[in-house]
């Protein structure tokens, strides 16, 4: 290209009057926003959600909780302690006083005496505030295989002395510790949901996709299908199913199959959503001189239209997630979703289906109900905390 | 001054309380308005005119709030006297008295700005009878005679239809009728005429020039219109950054501005007055026609009912377009909103296929090609060459790439270059458009409007086109930065050789840039011919009535009244 002229139009495009005002984004970011890419100002803007960020770090914690699950439960899920049934919970304390009035730093955790109802003759167990089990950190357990690979017996925690009890959340009806169970129910819980989204994630950015892309008779198409699968109800045919499938199979086999048709029909909502982007988007000025550029229709999509919906996606995927885990959490308590032996949130509560042992025992109820909230509450925020950040462009 | 003041405004400050810490929109501002004058409060966006204007009703919430300075609206001693609407709370009863008796307001955008489920005589009769306590007999006689004051036709049956059943303008008129519902004493426009046509909007103004006579009121005109001011302004304050840098009288600001931003701001104006100088020493152009438009039409068709027999109904949108596009030329298309401008522009690149009609293209090698009956790879051949500009600086610029990946997106999907050598020629088409090579690595947020276009027309130069089609690439910027823009188009043009279609509604725009102007009206071409010729003696009625209908920045020619008016037949 010919040499350049510099002068006059340069200067004109820069004097002291120019009215042509910074952008928003940059003013209220300052400058390093000007290489900023997307999913950078993304995290900026996320990042000032305060409730958003504590939520995503409790989310990380149950996760980092439910993969070393083996490490960080005390015991196993299955450990049958039948000498303390009902077991109520124990607090953790860190200073022993001694006869001197001297305080002894050493965790422990009271131990307990059975109290006998002199009319009922019913045992019951209470914290004995005397009986003193120390408490120390990686201490040897039972043994276990981390991830089912490595052989390990060490525990993040657990009393020092393998003999003695713990139960920092009490014990259900047959002496099983409620805390570990609860830390390997992380595990199912959190990671079930995750098989679902994914299969309706697939579904739905395909068809919805499409259905906005083309519009015409793909989009009527798709939309009348959308409308028809919505209006299934869900719970029913859940029911079906689970009578439906051969007892021969695990219950986690069952349960997967059962998420994955569930999901056949749940995408329909992450559907509408991403037909409704890839509406708006296809008519943006930006696509257009994207196909007048030479792109072909394969690039126009993949280069230019997916990576405005993309932030638009997770935020999404991250509200689609307590849905799962809200579905997994009900459906296992009504006995149609997960069964024992495995081990859930949801089957913990099934536990705590009767009034008698809610009466007698209601940590039975309030620990796992405890753990869906928290982590329901905190997909949430994060999802809506994901959900404003996700188009840092418009100010 | 014998003027009677109506609303003293000194030392007004309004702060806005953001998320970064205050901001002073307004700045110490201060001007008066009287009785039966026209005060015109110009300034480019983000002047803080609007914030002014708002400030005076305490409109400024929820972030905003009126700081310093006092609003001094003169009554009568029985009406309580001088009251000061700064010192008031904002939307308190004392202030919501004031609203739409004393001080009413007309917006911009008439369609936002009237309810749309209310029929025209509810909202009017709603504000009769809450502050002048009329009963719904004597409010509805009373809208009436509003109506057809605003001259809108058959106001009895007007007033019971909705806003959407209305034209722009007549929403407008619509606007006005409520404002002055109780004989306000201070009537504040905040660019009323911004969303409208030129004709409709020497209609408006007309209106409320004659409007302020009759009645008698003070008119605070907010405008970023030059040509407007001149037409109907007594006074003038120019704003700039939130304060008022010079005011006075229109003829001594047209005729002597004393400070530089007034100054500037009037030079780009009359720049754009006359063909641009450096427009004429090309010398005779070649007449070999690049591009050839015969019979162009396009029809839409209104989706027929789900199970009617009715007959679907067709909208022809461009009916009959014929021109030839000589080798350097440009040509300019003029047209209201709605006239197929636009679309014409999209037929010629075939981004909306043609329903009859042939756009034939003479190659670089001079081969001759039909444009509506390219293939894929036909039109992706045609599409190198024949670029487009978009009106929108901010929606044609993907947000997610940087500059380099936006500009060079295009040479590198036809494999021109890629790696060091794609840097290097988006560095150098960067310089073509005076921007730095190392904005390169910037997000097109980190660039302003006028930037993102240069940007928008640096992509559009990466494959060496023979042919640009621009829509409306200076209606999305202020004043002062279009003349720049066209300066640089105009540069461009000269150096690479490029022919020109450049569609817009502004006139002067046109006549700054053009060589041929051709003016569109429903579809049609009414009249083409030279930009010379086009916009100092037009031929065709329809082009009279567009041509003087536009505002001269010069108060001493005002016109307006003695306009062109063109009425469609069979319409």
């Amino acid at each position: 290209m010919t040499e350049l002229r510099h002068g006059g139009i340069e200067q004109a495009f820069d004097d002291e009057f120019e009215l042509d005002a910074e952008p928003a984004v940059v003013k209220s970011l300052g400058g390093r926003a000007a290489q900023a890419s997307q999913w950078q100002l993304v995290f900026w803007k996320f990042r000032r959600h305060r409730v958003a960020v504590v939520a995503s770090i409790v989310v990380a914690l149950l996760y980092f909780v439910g993969i070393f699950a083996e490490f960080i439960a005390p015991y196993g899920p299955q450990k049958i302690e039948t000498r303390y049934t009902y077991a109520p919970p124990q607090s953790l304390n860190f200073f022993v006083a001694e006869p001197d009035g001297s305080r002894r730093f050493e965790p422990h955790v009271k131990g307990y005496t059975i109290e006998v109802d002199p009319v009922i003759l019913k045992r019951t167990f209470v914290i004995d505030p005397d009986k003193i089990i120390p408490v120390g950190l990686f201490v040897i357990g039972d043994p276990y295989r981390l991830f089912g690979l490595i052989p390990m017996n060490r525990h993040l925690i657990g009393p020092s002395n393998p003999a003695d009890p713990m139960f920092l959340m009490g014990s259900d009806r047959i002496g099983r510790d409620l805390f570990s169970r609860l830390i390997y129910g992380t595990r199912i819980s959190m990671s079930i949901g995750l098989v679902g989204v994914v299969i309706s994630l697939f579904l739905g950015i395909l068809l919805g996709g499409l259905s906005g892309y083309y519009g015409g008779a793909v989009d009527t198409i798709v939309q009348r299908l959308i409308e028809i699968l919505s209006s299934i109800p869900t719970i029913p045919l859940w029911m079906g199913l689970a009578a439906a499938i051969p007892l021969t199979w695990s219950p986690l086999t069952v349960y997967f199959t059962i998420t994955l048709i569930i999901s056949l029909i749940g995408w329909t909502a992450l559907g509408r959503e991403v037909r409704g982007r890839f509406y708006a988007l296809r008519s943006e000025d930006f696509v257009t001189a994207a196909r007048l550029d030479g792109s072909s229709e394969l690039r126009v999509v993949l280069r230019h239209m997916v990576p405005s919906i993309t932030s638009h996606i997770v935020a999404s995927i991250t509200l689609a997630i307590p849905a799962m885990i809200l579905a997994e959490t009900s459906l296992s308590f009504l006995g149609i979703g997960l069964k024992p032996p495995v081990v859930s949130w949801g089957v913990l509560l099934q536990d705590a289906q009767n009034i008698r042992s809610v009466s007698t025992a209601p940590w039975l109820l309030i620990a796992p109900g405890l753990a869906v909230v928290t982590a329901v509450l905190a997909f949430n925020f994060m999802g809506d905390g994901l959900r404003d950040a996700a188009d840092p462009y418009n100010e | 001054m014998s003027d009677e003041i109506v609303l003293r405004v000194r030392d007004l400050t309004t702060v806005f309380h953001l998320k970064d810490g205050p901001f002073k929109a307004v700045d110490s501002v201060s001007f008066e308005l009287a009785r039966g004058k026209m005060h015109c409060l110009v300034g480019e966006s983000g002047s803080g005119k609007s914030v002014c204007a708002r400030s005076l009703m305490q409109l400024v919430g929820p972030t905003g709030q009126v700081e310093g300075g006092s609003i001094e609206l003169v009554q009568d001693e029985a009406d309580g006297g001088l009251i000061d609407i700064a010192k008031l709370t904002p939307n308190s009863r004392a202030v919501r008295a004031i609203r739409g008796r004393d001080i009413a307001m007309v917006f911009q955008e008439p369609m936002s700005s009237l309810s749309p489920v209310h029929t025209i005589g509810r909202q009017i009769t709603e504000v009769l009878s809450l502050h002048l306590k009329l009963d719904r007999k004597a409010a509805r006689q009373r809208a009436v005679e509003l109506l057809s004051r605003v001259e809108i036709p058959e106001p009895e049956r007007a007033l019971d239809r909705y806003t959407f059943e209305f034209s722009g303008g007549m929403r407008q008129r619509a606007m006005i009728a409520m404002a002055l519902a109780c004989r306000p004493k201070v009537l504040i426009a905040d660019e009323p005429t911004t969303a409208l046509d030129v004709t409709t909007q020497a209609e408006i103004l007309d209106l409320i020039k004659e409007l302020q006579d009759d009645f008698g009121m003070a008119v605070l005109m907010i405008t970023h219109d030059m040509g407007v001011v001149a037409e109907i302004a007594d006074e003038v304050a120019v704003m700039f950054r939130g304060r008022i840098v010079e005011r006075g009288d229109v003829h001594e600001i047209f005729e002597r501005p004393q400070h530089g931003y007034t100054k500037r701001l009037l030079g780009a104006v009359l720049r754009l007055q006359q063909p641009a100088a450096n427009r004429h020493h090309l010398g005779k152009l070649p007449e070999t026609p690049i591009l050839q438009v015969r019979d162009l039409a396009k029809n839409y068709q209104l989706t027929a009912a789900l199970f009617g027999w009715r007959r679907p109904q067709i909208v022809k949108a461009v009916a009959g377009v014929s021109f030839d596009l000589n080798e350097g030329e440009t040509l300019g298309i003029v047209g209201e909103s709605g006239s197929g401008k636009t679309t014409v522009g999209r037929l010629l690149l075939a981004i909306t296929k043609a329903s009859s009609g042939t756009v034939t293209y003479s190659d670089g090698a001079g081969q001759r090609i039909e444009v509506t009956h390219l293939n894929r790879a036909g039109l992706r051949r045609y599409h190198r060459e024949a670029r487009l500009v978009f009106q929108d600086p901010f929606s044609s610029l993907n947000p997610r790439m940087t500059v380099k990946q936006v500009i060079g997106d295009s040479m590198l999907v036809h494999g021109i270059a890629e790696g060091r050598e794609l840097e290097d020629r988006v560095a150098e088409l960067l310089k073509m458009v005076y921007l730095p090579p190392e904005a390169m690595e910037r997000y097109p947020h980190a660039f302003s409007g006028g930037q993102r276009q240069r940007i928008g027309i640096a992509r559009a130069l990466a494959l060496q086109p023979r042919l640009i089609i621009a829509d409306e690439v200076t209606s999305g910027l202020d004043v002062s930065l279009r003349s720049r823009i066209l300066d640089l188009l105009f540069e461009l043009k000269d150096r690479l050789g490029l022919s020109f279609v450049f569609i817009s509604h502004d006139i002067s725009v046109v006549r700054y840039f053009c060589d041929r102007v051709a003016v569109m009206y429903r579809g049609k071409f009414v009249e083409i011919g030279p930009a010379e010729q086009i916009t100092t003696a037009p031929k065709h009625p329809y082009t009279k009535a567009l041509i003087s209908a536009v505002p001269v920045p010069d108060p001493s020619v005002r016109r307006l009244a003695f306009r062109h008016r063109y009425e469609a037949v069979g319409t």
